[in-house]
């Protein structure tokens, strides 16, 4: 693939994302969001405020948005402690608070 | 300073903090020093296992007699220490290997250690996360886990309470042979006799002593519950552990109460550095994915290492040295401190009371190195 | 077992906020190959990272078609976790373990939020100023959702501004700073930074009818199962305010784990650098936040200057020079108007959460000299975060430096610590413009 090409190729890719829904499920109920979303916004989209609990059982939810405090860990297709600050949804992604 | 004490210790980790636990116990007046915190050494980098070994008739008295010791302690130990008594699996490759489980399993049931065997689909049972293949296994069912730093406290706190008294951040350049010790400030602290238990630099204090530093890494996941129940080891393990020379790794897992796994292990002579080495650790998460693929996708949250006190016999140093009757040793315990430290602890509180030990102290006396100690000066 | 991708670069820049993208534009016009990594999904920083790669800043834009257009390479979600040899990076990556080879190297790895902990402050809906803004911006639902801005920094004001434009009901604005200084501070943009002037004066227009108070600090959050209410002081008198949010930060942090990976020198916090950007390690430059906050402008610059300076174009960083000092005495006076207050190490109580990962309270700290001595004990900073979010705090609270840095310098799966071996290898770039898949 040419450098033009793949330019081509993410120009159409960007078009597309603006109008495409994607499908998929926080904590077994089914949430539509635009393509590129944040899992973690998707999250509190479908109304969730607990993202994870802690060691003493405690509810958290994120708090720096850019990766560092792991505070919005989360399950996705079950593979555990997913940063869904930093994680854009995928289509069919099963997520799980932890 | 008039101040006199029966027994130095310099060490603060766990083989010192147990020492001090049981010479104060016995009524001596203790006094424990370290140039760190409590467990900063090899304590406080290690993987913690209380196991029962089979590789020496010495190395299985002192292992049995100190995991006994352990599992008469733990009602008495707080919740952080985290002593789990999960069991050892010892693992089996292949069929070579698997005659060694049946070595095992014989030398540890003529001794009356509990254990099971399993064959290929029973190890998998015990631990579905291994891969398919293997031939079979052994478990140690009273062998456990536990948290080092958390222990050398508990043990401190214990001796604490029987009037020791343990001083931080102090550095000990010398020991004295008419007693005591000389610190690196220039002043001296007084004592019955002092005892060398500083691991890894316990040569610094004893001129000759061989012992040697062997590396280790480890790497610790974030929280997967149920992943592994067992520590599980490969009986290459025994392999790597007895080579002299060169680096290897042995796969060595462990769950940690907090659902965290350890996994190692590694071994370097001659890497006196701290850092974290690309090249050994990759070999030994290899060596971990080999034997449990589903390891390779877990989040691993922090590596380090941490440098192990090896004598050229794998055993460890425990009594009066050669050089004077007021310095004694209890160092040298590579990657056993933690099961063997309440062992090395009574033995050592024995010889000084003149007590009779519960198992024969000679193979681990300081005397019996005084050859290789002359080939060292 | 080699990486699954080792590629070779003339200049590697980790991070692709202002300060990386300045630096691989300007190196990759200088015609070098030219790689740039970034941990999140899309390029831009904390500042102008946004979905689609659309930034709302027409600035942001135009600095992000420039970087598309330089031919230098983007690899977005790849994660920098170890430096095994010189000049050669581990990054992990969705497709597998990557090994760079690097001539030169630009550390333009941006800062974190300071969070100092105060009970209440780990309830969910608590968050950073800039992480607020942050999830916002990428579709966090606030409209209609009361916001209380507390912590320090301009950020503050810029931040509720952004929120109150999406339509977020913001109840209070509540800087630590005292008056005294902030307004000190703000009298002294016109000659220091007047884009800046003009920012504040745009924000506060926004602002109307919302209170902004100075030399006020919050000293407790509220609620079941998320905060809903916080407590403020001014130091005189105590008050409550009801919230679905609360955004709290207490300024920034330079991210300096890379930087003390590789060697290079870190002074009174900050990664040192020489006129032309260079650290202590040998080829190793730092631009933007690390070498000091001053926000986008100075990073702007200094990512140039870096990227000029590695170039061997020294001529060209020189013209920046000017701006850079002008920059800087802003980002100085940022510093000492915006210091932190002696009560703020007081905030957490003994059973207050310090360490989130591992949820270690204050009381079982205190018991400790060093940062050392209470992780063995407590796990304090064991935790996932790697000791970033409490270490800040603890520094302030006990003065505790912070351990060694090892790698992995972010959390990895064990497949990709376990990929490389971390020999050099070497090899073309073949077929690597990344698309940015979303």
């Amino acid at each position: 693939m040419t450098e033009a090409s793949a330019k081509n190729l993410l120009a159409l890719c960007l078009d597309t994302m603006e109008t495409e829904q994607i499908h998929i499920r926080v904590n077994g109920r089914p949430v539509t969001v635009a393509a590129g979303t944040l899992l973690a916004v998707a999250i509190a989209q479908a109304g969730e405020t607990s993202f994870r609990h802690s060691v003493r059982n405690e509810s958290r939810g994120p708090l720096c948005g850019m990766g560092v405090c792991n505070e919005c860990r989360v399950t996705v297709n079950g593979q555990l402690h997913i940063r869904s600050c930093l994680t854009p949804c995928e289509e069919g992604m099963d997520v799980r608070t932890q | 300073m008039a101040e006199h004490h029966d027994i130095v210790i310099v060490g603060a980790g766990i083989v010192g903090a147990a020492c001090a636990a049981e010479c104060a116990r016995a009524g001596l007046k203790v006094l424990v020093l370290d140039r760190g915190c409590v467990g900063g050494g090899a304590t406080g980098s290690c993987m913690g296992h209380v196991v029962v070994m089979s590789d020496s008739e010495a190395q299985f008295a002192l292992t049995s007699y100190s995991r006994r010791l352990w599992l008469e302690l733990r009602p008495n130990l707080p919740p952080d220490v985290e002593y789990e008594i999960c069991g050892t699996l010892w693992v089996a490759a292949d069929e070579e290997e698997m005659a060694e489980v049946y070595r095992k399993h014989k030398f540890y049931s003529e001794r009356g250690v509990r254990v099971e065997l399993f064959d290929g689909a029973g190890v998998r049972a015990a631990e579905p996360n291994l891969r398919p293949g293997m031939a079979g296994g052994l478990r140690v069912v009273d062998d456990g886990v536990l948290y080092p730093p958390c222990a050398a406290r508990f043990l401190l706190d214990r001796a604490r309470e029987n009037r020791a008294e343990v001083r931080l951040g102090v550095a000990v350049r010398e020991l004295l042979a008419e007693g005591g010790v000389l610190l690196e400030d220039g002043s001296r602290i007084s004592a019955g006799l002092s005892v060398n238990a500083a691991g890894a630099w316990s040569p610094s204090l004893t001129r000759g002593l061989p012992v040697r530093k062997r590396k280790g890494h480890l790497v610790i996941t974030d929280r997967y519950p149920g992943f592994v129940h067992h520590q599980i080891v490969e009986l290459g393990y025994l392999k790597s552990a007895h080579s002299m020379t060169a680096d290897s790794v042995a796969f060595n897992v462990q769950p940690r109460k907090t659902g965290q796994l350890l996994v190692g292990s590694s071994r370097q002579f001659d890497a006196e550095g701290a850092e974290v080495e690309q090249p050994i650790l990759s070999r030994m998460l290899q060596r971990a994915m080999e034997y449990m693929p589903g390891i390779g996708r877990l989040s691993a949250i922090r590596a380090w290492t941490g440098h192990r006190p090896a004598t050229p016999d794998k055993l460890p140093i425990i009594g009066p040295s050669v050089e004077s009757e007021r310095i004694w040793m209890a160092t040298g315990h590579e990657g056993l401190g933690i099961t063997t430290s309440l062992g090395t602890a009574r033995l050592l509180a024995d010889l000084i009371l003149g007590r009779k030990p519960e198992i024969p102290a000679e193979p681990y006396l300081p005397a019996r190195l005084a050859a290789k100690m002359s080939h060292h000066d | 077992m080699a990486a699954s991708q080792q590629i070779d670069f003339d200049i590697v820049v980790v991070g692709a906020g202002p300060a990386g993208i300045a630096a691989a534009v300007v190196a990759a016009g200088a015609g070098r190959r030219v790689a740039v990594l970034d941990n999140t999904p899309w390029p831009g920083g904390a500042i102008w990272r946004s979905p689609k790669a659309q930034p709302d800043s027409a600035r942001a834009r135009r600095w992000l078609e420039r970087m598309h257009n330089s031919g230098a390479l983007l690899f977005c979600k790849t994660t920098v976790f170890a430096a095994p040899a010189p000049h050669a990076l581990l990054a992990e990556t969705p497709e597998g373990t990557m090994e760079l080879r690097w001539g030169q190297l630009v550390l333009a790895v941006g800062a974190r939020e300071l969070f100092l902990p105060f009970p209440g402050w780990t309830l969910p809906n608590v968050f950073g100023v800039g992480g607020l803004q942050t999830l916002v911006k990428a579709g966090w639902p606030i409209a209609g959702k009361r916001v209380i801005v507390a912590g320090s920094g301009p950020l503050l004001l810029a931040v509720a501004a952004d929120l109150r434009r999406q339509g977020a009901e913001i109840v209070s604005v509540n800087e630590q700073a005292c008056a005294g200084r902030v307004l000190r501070f703000g009298a002294a943009l016109p000659w220091l930074a007047p884009t800046k002037l003009f920012q504040a004066i745009a924000c506060k227009y926004r602002l109307l009818g919302v209170p902004y108070r100075l030399g006020c600090w919050p000293i407790s959050a509220q609620g079941d199962g998320r905060v809903e209410s916080v407590t403020l002081t001014n130091g005189r008198k105590i008050w409550n305010e009801s919230c679905d949010y609360l955004a709290c930060a207490f300024g920034l942090a330079p991210n300096l784990e890379l930087p003390r990976l590789l060697g290079c020198k870190v002074e009174n916090g900050f990664v040192k650098v020489n006129e032309w950007q260079e650290t202590s390690a040998p080829d190793v430059y730092c631009a933007g936040e690390p070498a000091g906050i001053g926000g986008m402008e100075l990073a702007l610059i200094e990512g140039q200057i870096a990227g000029f300076s590695a170039t061997g174009r020294r001529g060209m960083a020189q013209r920046l020079f000017q701006m850079r000092r002008r920059a800087l005495r802003f980002s100085a006076a940022l510093e000492r108007a915006f210091s932190l207050r002696t009560e703020l190490r007081e905030l957490a109580r003994g059973d207050t959460i310090v360490c989130r990962c591992e949820d270690v309270p204050r009381q079982q700290l205190e018991a400790y000299g060093d940062l050392h001595a209470a992780k063995l004990q407590t796990r304090c900073g064991m935790g996932p975060c790697q000791g970033r979010i409490c270490g800040g705090a603890l520094h302030f609270m006990f003065g505790w430096e912070s351990d060694n840095v090892r790698p992995p310098l972010l959390p990895v799966q064990i497949n990709s610590l376990a990929a490389c071996d971390g020999r050099a290898g070497g090899g073309d770039v073949s077929n690597q413009v990344q698309t940015q898949k979303s």
